[in-house]
This record gives C-alpha cells, sequence and structure tokens, in this order.
C-alpha cells in the first residue's frame, strides 16, 4: 500500500510539475451560491429577481427553449400571474378549421417564446453571431454559475495594453479568448427591483445567474432534500447491515 | 444436480421436475466459500448489483426515450424536466455507468493482486474480460444517446478509429454510421444494440458464476482450500456481507447523484449536437481514458489501435504469461511491488488521457504506455527468478510453525 501512495502521489507532483497546457482565462472567483451544498436551496425572491432581469435584458437576444411558462409556479407565480407573462407573447399556431396558421397569445403550458424565429435571424440582430440559448448555460461551461457570473461582470472598457478587439467586439476577462460578441448586457440600475433589493451590476449579475441555474436544474431543491432523506435512510441501513454481519460472523470465533 | 429434499411440497414436486431450488440452495445457500475472504471480494457482488441497477433504470429511460437526431436532445431534457422523477432515473443511470466501472476495476484489480486469474481459473478471468469487453462498448453507445456535444464528436473519433484497420476498414466505419457520417442511422443502431448489450453481459455473467462455482473462490492466501474446515456456507456468511458492501456502495453513490450529479460529466454534453463545430478538447468518458492514453502515445494510427486494443487482448493471455505459480501477492514479495507501480501506470495514463496531447503530456503518456506493456514480460520473467516466501499449509491453519513450514515449502517447489 505504501508503494502504491508513494507512487501516486509522484504521479501526482508530475501532473502539477507540468503546466496547464491550454490557458484557459484567468481563475474564476467562487461565488456564494444558496443553492450549494447538500442543503442548499434555491431562494425563491432571487429566482423572481432574477426571472426579471432575464425577462428585461437577455430574453431580447437569447432564447430559453426548455422552460415553459407553468415552470414560473416554482418561482412561486400564482397561475393568474403565469397567464399574464405568458399572454404577452405571440405564437403560431395552426392549422385552424379553415386550415389557416395563425398567431395567439402564449399559454402557460407553452415553452418561452424565442426573441428571433429562427438562427439566422437571430445572427442578423447580433452582428454575425449567434446569442446561445440559455436554458442550460449553468451546466454547459466548465465553472458553471461562477463562470457565468465572471461573463456578466467581466467587461472592461478599455483592454489591456497591446490588445485591439475589432468593432462590434468587446473585451471579456472571463471569456476563452477575451473576445466576445455580446455587448455588456447589465450595468448599475438597469431594473428596478420591486423588493427594494439595490440593483446593483453584482446583485442584478447574480440574480440573473441564480435563474439561469434554476432554469438549467429545476429540480434541484427536490433533489436535495431527497437526497438528503434518502442518505439518512442509507446510512442507518448500512449500520443495521453491519451490526447483524458482526451478530453472524461471531458464531464462527 | 436435483436431489435435495425440501419440506413443502409444491417446492419438492417443482424441484423434482425443474431443479431451480436445488441450485439456488446449491450455489447460494450452501456453496462452500473459503473463510477469510476480505471485503475486496465483495466487488464482484456489486458489480452484479450495479448491472442490475443499469438494466432497471435503463428500461423506464427507453420508455420516454426516442432515437431520432432531431430530438434525442430535447427529449433527455423532456425526462429530466417532466417525467416524474426522471431526473432521477438518468442521474441514476448516467452515474450509474461510473459506478459499475468502478466495481469491476477494483474487481479486476483485486484479481490481479490475488491471482486469482490462474489455474483453473483461466476461463473464469476471461469471461470477466468479456464482461468488461461488452460493458465499454454498451458504455460507449450509451453516451451517443443524449445527442450532445460529446456524444457526437465522441462517437466521431472512436468510430473513425475502424478506418485504420487495413482493406476493410472503411467498409466497417460505413457499416458502424449507417451512412457516411455520424447521423442518425447510427443513432438508431446505436440504441438498438445499447439496449441489447447488457442481456449479452447478463448471460456473461451467469457463466462466469458457472465457471467460478465449478472451481471455487480464490482467496486472499492464495492457497487451494484443503477441506470443510477452510470453508463456510455462503448464506448466511457472505450474503450478509455483501449486503454491508452493498450499503456503503449505496451511500457513495446516491451522494454523488444527489449532490454532485455531473461530477463524472463533460459540460459540453449538455450543448446538442453540432455537426459544423469541434469542440476544442474531445474527451471520452473517464473510464476509457487510460486506453486513449494508449491510442494517441504511438504517432501512427493503426499504430495506435492495434496498441489500444492490444492493452486489452493482452490481459486474456495473462495466466500463461504469468509464470509463478503462487497465487497471492501477499508471499510474492516484488510481484507486489509491481502491482502498486503497474496500478500507478494506469493512473498516470488515465490522467494523459484526459489532458490535450501536447508538451510533456505526450512524453508522459508515451512513457507509461511502454510501462504498461512492460509489465507482461516483466512478469514471465519474474515467475521464474522470484523467490516467494513460504505458503501456509491451509486457510484454517494460516500460521506456519516448524515443521509445518518446511511441508508447505515442499509443496511450492513441486507446484
Ligand atoms: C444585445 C444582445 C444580448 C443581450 C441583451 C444579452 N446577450 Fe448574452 N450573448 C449575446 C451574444 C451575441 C452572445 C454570443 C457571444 C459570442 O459567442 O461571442 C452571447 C453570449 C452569452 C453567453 C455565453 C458565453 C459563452 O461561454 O458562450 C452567456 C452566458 C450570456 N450571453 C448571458 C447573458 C445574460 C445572462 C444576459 C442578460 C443579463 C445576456 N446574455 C444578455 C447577446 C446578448
Ligand atoms: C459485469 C461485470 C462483472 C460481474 C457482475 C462479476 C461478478 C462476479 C462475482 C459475483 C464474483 C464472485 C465474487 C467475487 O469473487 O468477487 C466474481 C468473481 C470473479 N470475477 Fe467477476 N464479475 C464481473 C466482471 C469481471 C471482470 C471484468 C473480471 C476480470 C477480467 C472478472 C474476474 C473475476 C474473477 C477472476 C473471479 C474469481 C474471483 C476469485 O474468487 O478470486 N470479473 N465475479
Amino acid at each position: 500500500m505504501r508503494k502504491f501512495l508513494t507512487s501516486t502521489f509522484a504521479a501526482a507532483l508530475l501532473a502539477v510539475a507540468i503546466p496547464a497546457a491550454a490557458e484557459e482565462g484567468p481563475a474564476l472567483e467562487r461565488q456564494n451560491w444558496s443553492w450549494h451544498g447538500p442543503f442548499g436551496q434555491y431562494d425563491k425572491a432571487q429566482l423572481r429577481r432574477g426571472f426579471q432581469v432575464f425577462r428585461e435584458i437577455c430574453s431580447n437576444c437569447h432564447s430559453m427553449k426548455l422552460v415553459a411558462y407553468r415552470n414560473l409556479g416554482d418561482l412561486g407565480f400564482t397561475e393568474d400571474e403565469i397567464k399574464a407573462i405568458a399572454a404577452e407573447k405571440q405564437v403560431q399556431d395552426g392549422p385552424n378549421d379553415q386550415g389557416d396558421m395563425y398567431a395567439r397569445p402564449a399559454r402557460p403550458s407553452d415553452r418561452f417564446v424565442p426573441p428571433f424565429p429562427n438562427d439566422q435571424a437571430a445572427r442578423v440582430a447580433s452582428n454575425g453571431a449567434l446569442p446561445p440559448d440559455l436554458s442550460l448555460m449553468t451546466k454547459a461551461r466548465v465553472g458553471g454559475p461562477d463562470y457565468v457570473y465572471g461573463i456578466l461582470t467581466g467587461f472592461k472598457d478599455t483592454p489591456p495594453e497591446g490588445v485591439t478587439i475589432p468593432d462590434g467586439m468587446y473585451y471579456n476577462t472571463a471569456f476563452p479568448g477575451h473576445q466576445i460578441a455580446m455587448p455588456p448586457p447589465v450595468n448599475d440600475d438597469q431594473v428596478t427591483y420591486a423588493d427594494g433589493t439595490k440593483a446593483t451590476k453584482e446583485q442584478i449579475s447574480k440574480d440573473a445567474v441564480a435563474f439561469l441555474n434554476w432554469a438549467a436544474e429545476p429540480e434541484l431543491d427536490q433533489r436535495h432534500s431527497l437526497g438528503v432523506k434518502t442518505l439518512i435512510f442509507v446510512f442507518v441501513m448500512t449500520i443495521l447491515f453491519y451490526a447483524l454481519k458482526r451478530k453472524i460472523w461471531a458464531r464462527l470465533h | 444436480m436435483s436431489g435435495q429434499k425440501f419440506d413443502n411440497k409444491i417446492v419438492q414436486w417443482v424441484d423434482e421436475r425443474l431443479p431451480i431450488f436445488s441450485v439456488l440452495k446449491e450455489s447460494a445457500v450452501d456453496y462452500p466459500t473459503p473463510k477469510n475472504l476480505n471485503y475486496w471480494w465483495n466487488f464482484g457482488s456489486l458489480a452484479g448489483f450495479m448491472l442490475v441497477v443499469m438494466i432497471l433504470t435503463g428500461i423506464f429511460l427507453a420508455m420516454n426515450y426516442a432515437a431520432n437526431t432531431a430530438i434525442a436532445f430535447g427529449v433527455v431534457e423532456h425526462i429530466m424536466r417532466d417525467v416524474n422523477y426522471g431526473w432521477l432515473l438518468r442521474y441514476l443511470h448516467m452515474n450509474g455507468a461510473s459506478f459499475f466501472f468502478i466495481c469491476v476495476y477494483i474487481h479486476i484489480f483485486r484479481g490481479l493482486y490475488y491471482g486469482s486469474y490462474k489455474a483453473p481459473r483461466e476461463l473464469l478471468w476471461a469471461l470477466g474480460l468479456l464482461i468488461y469487453l461488452v460493458m465499454m462498448g454498451t458504455a460507449f453507445m450509451g453516451y451517443v444517446l443524449p445527442w450532445g456535444q460529446m456524444s457526437f464528436w465522441g462517437a466521431t473519433v472512436i468510430t473513425n478509429l475502424f478506418s485504420a484497420i487495413p482493406v476493410v476498414g472503411d467498409y466497417i466505419v460505413t457499416l458502424l454510421w449507417g451512412g457516411f457520417s455520424v447521423d442518425n442511422p447510427t443513432l438508431n443502431r446505436f440504441y438498438a444494440l445499447h439496449y441489447l448489450l447488457p442481456f449479452v453481459i447478463f448471460a456473461l455473467v451467469f457463466l462466469h458464476l458457472v465457471a467460478l462455482h465449478t472451481t471455487k473462490s480464490n482467496n486472499p492466501l492464495g492457497i487451494d482450500v484443503t477441506g470443510p474446515q477452510d470453508t463456510i456456507p455462503f448464506h448466511p456468511y457472505y450474503t450478509v456481507k455483501d449486503l454491508v458492501g452493498i450499503g456503503v456502495l449505496l451511500l457513495i453513490y446516491l451522494a454523488v447523484v444527489f449532490f454532485a450529479p455531473n461530477f463524472f460529466g463533460e459540460p459540453d454534453n449538455y450543448v446538442p449536437a453540432n455537426p459544423l463545430v469541434t469542440p476544442p478538447h474531445i474527451v471520452p468518458e473517464w473510464y476509457f481514458l487510460p486506453f486513449y492514453a494508449i491510442l494517441r502515445a504511438i504517432p501512427d494510427k493503426l499504430g495506435g489501435v492495434l496498441a489500444m486494443f492490444g492493452a486489452i487482448v493482452i490481459l486474456f493471455f495473462l495466466p500463461w504469461i504469468d509464470s509463478s505459480k503462487v497465487r497471492s501477492a501477499k508471499f510474492r514479495p516484488i510481484f507486489k511491488q509491481i502491482f502498486w507501480i503497474f496500478l500507478a501506470v494506469c493512473l498516470v495514463l488515465g490522467y494523459c488521457g484526459s489532458q490535450p496531447p501536447e508538451g510533456q503530456i505526450v512524453v508522459v503518456g508515451r512513457i507509461a504506455t511502454a510501462a504498461y506493456f512492460l509489465f507482461f514480460p516483466l512478469l514471465w520473467v519474474l515467475g521464474k527468478i522470484e523467490k516467494p516466501k513460504p505458503l501456509p499449509q491451509s486457510i484454517s491453519a494460516p500460521v506456519l510453525k516448524g515443521a509445518s513450514a518446511g511441508h508447505a515449502a515442499q509443496k511450492m517447489e513441486k507446484a
């Protein structure tokens, strides 16, 4: 066993000594998200603020096609509120009895209506870059929520010396390659929170990330609470098995 | 096989016609098992437990899945979001594959350490390796089903390897793809095979167990059972010990499922497959990484593919390569050290496989690959020159005393 430990240790040293081959932007600052840890849960008020940010800012460019309006019930919205939120958007439906397609207000069962009818239209509106769908964003990047927070707060008005940023691109410390086609989406006081929370750039970004994380992992609250209960059960069960094993094996000695 | 007597008339009636109860009693209740098995012997039953978990969760996932490139990604998200406890099913299946491999890897290295592959257990070992091969095929095809970026690009890279085979390579690749690139026909055939192969594994496990019950279990001392004083009945002693193992496995497995379900995963697989965008690093699942490193260590494509498959094939010949008749590493001081080094080499290979093949990683990968293959000739030489410690006379008399030591040493020389 000692041999094994020393050889793995040597291997680990070797691995550390080898400089990381691909430079991937600065280390991300780890934020203190409310849902971290086995007992972590979403903060509903924060999710609602985050939804407000998404609705007022991000959804102008980004789609969120995997989330339905009815899912907003998780955030504490009432059925009537959800109906009203959905009805602000139009979706195409049909054909009706006359064989015609028609537009109707979105219903709670519809998925979030994207800002553009297709990717090409989205590109045209964003200088050729495609704003990615945000439904799974926090799961789809290394660093998850910390990375997305890093993107939202990582814009610099003036790039470091020697770096030139082409027109229509922006300097961002967190983005790989540091050139991102998204204009800085959040600024201080860009939204007005109904619950009186001060809308600093950082606060808005945090709330947006919380909402994105909920969109990517809506099951998290349930997963965590069920997980704690299940593990307590399995722990007690294992102790009992072990006690039983000791008792049965005692017959041999 | 039959001939057991049962008190229950119905059981007796059935058993005289179809001896399922006799077989069960002989192989799961009375089955004489060495009394000195340690906890490393739990991993066979744990692997079997994981196989059952995978089949059960898999069947329920299949009820909601659809193998069509246009909707597969969305359908998996539908399972995660809209199917009742669909997220639990999927996370159990996804992480279950990792824990299945963890159990089987420990099981294999247990067999290496205690010499369980040696006569008379050569076929038992070969069946185990076959299981492992089919498992890799199953896991690889399963990973393609969610149709994320890594699904698509992993499938593209790995299936492309077959094109290195001279003459027939391109035909094989076309056959695998069902067309001229990884596309809808590929997804369909992978789904069909992913559903089929676990049942092939099940059949192989059955044969594995028949072989096991014919040769009987090895044990930490690696010596043969000499009589009833060396064994205890499987039930209740090992059934209850296996339950302890299952409890501990579940604790770790479920902790990951509930609190870090994407720990083993690649973020890129939450981006829908896009044939036009290649991800910066294409990496397979962690359990393939050592082989991936071997593949990339050889600068020639065909050479790399041969080395990769050779790394597994050579294991089939281990019982004949290892020239020592002593099974357990306990009594082989030099083998014991080489064993741990071999394990470390495999871990280093795994690490190299996870990194982009640049700079020193390439060098380390090549050295580790050479070390991996060096292990086998070394084993052959070692058996000729190593002087093993004296073996105990029997499992129930493991402590050597005076005269018996001489006897044991004599026996060993004969062997
Ligand atoms: C003016 C349109 C616009 C707005 C508003 C906008 N984005 Fe973006 N966003 C983009 C574009 C365009 C890209 C693609 C950038 C690229 O690939 O260079 C992008 C990319 C991103 C990315 C992906 C970075 C990566 O790793 O690929 C994230 C995350 C993101 N936006 C989050 C947000 C959030 C959160 C908001 C709301 C606070 C928001 N965006 C508002 C246009 C926008
Ligand atoms: C699906 C995967 C597998 C299952 C379910 C499985 C199951 C089992 C079980 C239940 C045992 C008896 C308990 C034990 O000794 O641990 C066993 C023994 C054994 N298995 Fe496996 N096994 C699997 C894969 C493998 C593989 C991949 C190998 C090696 C290449 C292997 C080699 C062996 C050997 C050599 C034994 C005899 C062990 C001994 O008594 O020393 N098995 N297997």
